[in-house]
């Protein structure tokens, strides 16, 4: 009986996981935990971009809140301070996104291993730096207050409830992107470009140009987190968007497993509770705990915390499986 | 920009260049012993410059002694860093080494943060504070004390390198590993002793210039983001090389701020920093690929 569920548990975790996102945000099941729960949302689409990047295609990007600035800023300044439709400032935002990822992209991926490590955090300093300065535009350090909420018509994002379910649609529709581009053809170019570069680009496959591609959408997802982030706070400054931001990006993409797409709620959600939650009771060691995950993961388990578990999990099933046979 | 003025900025840009080019000095020593570049570099610059502050002014002990105490204990966080994590990673992508040695800084930095408090920091200057005048310009005696050290460890570091046996086998080491370990040298304790030896030069670094810039537990990615732009102004070459780096990076940022820039202020010298090494990354990059695939 177990061994049979077991068998089927792909589809039970994925039917139970959606079960449990919709029935979340109710007050009388985690309700409050509603807002704690968006954020995991909102890490979440920036962490599966940078699992594409770092894990399936091998491309290391220590500056990745940048691009979570820049949606957030785009959407804050042009939506308060010009009146722009926030839907519309979204678009505007991940357009501009998109065309300065392109511009850097394809001078800094001819770039690798540690030198592009170093390119991506010194751009996503500058650009930290910029949130900083440029205070006509943007409040300079103490930010911005009093953006406003998205809306549909007269149905506007005013509730926290409300938002849950914008933040968690779209960051379906972008996990689902990403199981898409995985299992295609693009996905297939992409552990290629990891495995070996020039055996890639042996049979065929444009390494730079996929290189660049799933840079720019990785920033893409990002800026669109970044939208979501100020029309769900309303409030804007520097701070989400230094290079500990970039670091704590990467710790999620670790402990989800690098190359795994549904691992990125894993490690959303584990840093961000560790963090949000747990830490706050014990002073701010979260930063030396991030640290130790880092190292340890990557040395004992490179693949990642999540397919790690992933792979216990599978064992046991089979374990369970022989003994089922058996009797 | 009047004479001495230029000279002030010259002497004020000397003395940054030399912070940059002592943790740009250790990038290089442990990039060309383990091929990795030590993300964490910077943080031993600032463990060591928070640490004299806490023993000097805290504990009331004597400088010199907060200083060498502060100094070791860089040297021994450069080596246990590099026996726990970096030595039980082997075989690790260039990429999982990356994260480790990040993981390694940001553990750094947060017990800094928790243990010596988030506020910046100043400990005392060696010889005062008493401006010297040279030529109209007045110079900050700590300044001369940063410049000073710096000349003297890399010649130090030079004649090490190049006069003694242990020395040699390190830049043996950086040249041919494989060849070297035929010749019966231990290449994992030349990767050890490099890590040790960049930890206690930044280490130097940190409590020297402490004084002079203060210390906060979050300036070590600066730090080491300035040293890696010394490192690749020179090359990854030699210790000297990056030496001059350092310093031809301290003059750029402090000419920058001198100049009247309009609109644009003095903050934005960490930007003239990043962008000299995006452009140099840039011009370098077809020699830089050849290097990883080789290397």
């Amino acid at each position: 009986m177990l061994a049979k569920a077991l068998r089927k548990w792909p589809y039970l975790i994925i039917a139970a996981l959606l079960a449990l996102l919709i029935l979340a945000p109710f007050d009388w099941f985690l309700g409050q935990y509603r807002t704690l729960m968006i954020f995991i949302g909102l890490s979440t689409m920036v962490t599966v971009g940078l699992c594409l990047l770092l894990g399936y295609t091998g491309q290391v990007s220590l500056g990745q809140a940048a691009f979570y600035g820049l949606g957030a800023y785009f959407s804050a300044v042009l939506s308060k301070n010009y009146y722009i439709n926030p839907w519309l400032a979204m678009l505007i935002a991940a357009m501009a996104t998109v065309t300065f990822a392109y511009v850097i992209g394809y001078p800094i991926f001819r770039l690798r291993g540690n030198y592009l490590a170093m390119a991506t955090l010194g751009i996503g300093i500058i650009m930290w730096i910029l949130f900083r300065q440029l205070s006509q535009f943007t409040g300079g350090p103490d930010g911005m207050t009093g953006i406003p909420f998205l809306s549909i018509g007269g149905f506007a994002f005013e509730s926290s409830f409300r938002r849950y379910f914008l933040v968690w649609g779209f960051c379906l529709a972008v996990l689902l992107i990403s199981q898409n581009i995985v299992n295609s053809r693009t996905g297939r170019a992409l552990r290629a470009i990891h495995g070996s570069e020039a055996a890639a680009e042996s049979i065929g496959i444009n390494v730079a140009q996929f290189k660049v591609k799933i840079f720019v959408l990785s920033a893409v997802f990002a800026s669109l987190a970044g939208s979501l982030f100020v029309h769900h706070l309303r409030f804007v400054s520097p701070q989400p968007f230094d290079f500990f931001a970039s670091v704590k990006l990467v710790v999620m993409a670790v402990i989800g497993g690098l190359a795994s797409v549904w691992g990125a709620i894993f490690g959303a959600g584990a840093t961000r509770i560790l963090s949000d939650e747990l830490l706050l009771r014990f002073g701010e060691w979260d930063v030396v705990i991030y640290g130790a995950i880092l190292m340890l993961v990557m040395i004992f388990m490179p693949e990642g915390l999540f397919v790690k578990l992933k792979d216990i999990v599978g064992q046991v099933r089979s374990r369970f499986e022989r003994r089922g046979a058996e009797s | 920009m009047s004479a001495d003025q230029f000279i002030q900025y010259l002497v004020d840009g000397l003395s940054k260049g030399s912070i940059y080019g002592l943790v740009g000095l250790g990038f290089t020593i442990i990039y060309a012993v383990t091929r990795i570049i030590n993300f964490a570099q910077g943080e031993f610059v600032m463990l060591a410059g928070m640490l004299s502050f806490l023993l000097a002014i805290t504990h009331g002990l004597p400088l010199p002694l907060a200083a060498i105490i502060s100094i070791l204990a860089a040297a021994a966080t450069g080596g246990i860093m590099y026996l726990l994590a970096i030595r039980t990673a082997r075989r690790a992508s260039v990429v999982s080494l990356i994260i480790i040695t990040i993981g390694a800084a940001i553990f750094i930095r947060g017990i800094a943060g928790e243990q010596l408090g988030k506020d910046a920091i100043r400990p005392p200057y060696f010889t005062g504070k008493e401006p010297i005048t040279f030529l109209d310009a007045n110079i900050h005696p700590q300044d001369l004390w940063i410049i000073g050290n710096t000349i003297a460890v890399t010649i130090l570091i030079h004649l090490f390198l190049s006069r003694t046996m242990i020395g040699k086998a390190l830049t043996a080491s950086a040249v041919n590993p494989r060849a070297e370990s035929l010749m019966g040298i231990n290449i994992k304790a030349m990767a050890l002793f490099a890590f040790i030896f960049a930890a206690t030069i930044g280490g130097i670094g940190g409590v020297v210039m402490a004084p002079r810039t203060m210390m906060a537990y979050n300036m070590g990615v600066l730090v080491g983001l300035k040293g890696f732009i010394a490192a690749s102004i020179g090359g990854f070459s030699s210790p000297v090389a990056a030496v001059i780096g350092g310093m031809i990076l301290g003059i750029v940022e402090s000419l920058a701020v001198g100049v009247d820039w309009g609109p644009f202020t003095s903050s934005y010298k960490d930007v003239i920093a990043i962008s000299v090494l995006l452009l140099i990354l840039l011009i370098r990059s077809g020699k830089l690929a050849e290097e990883e695939r080789t290397g």
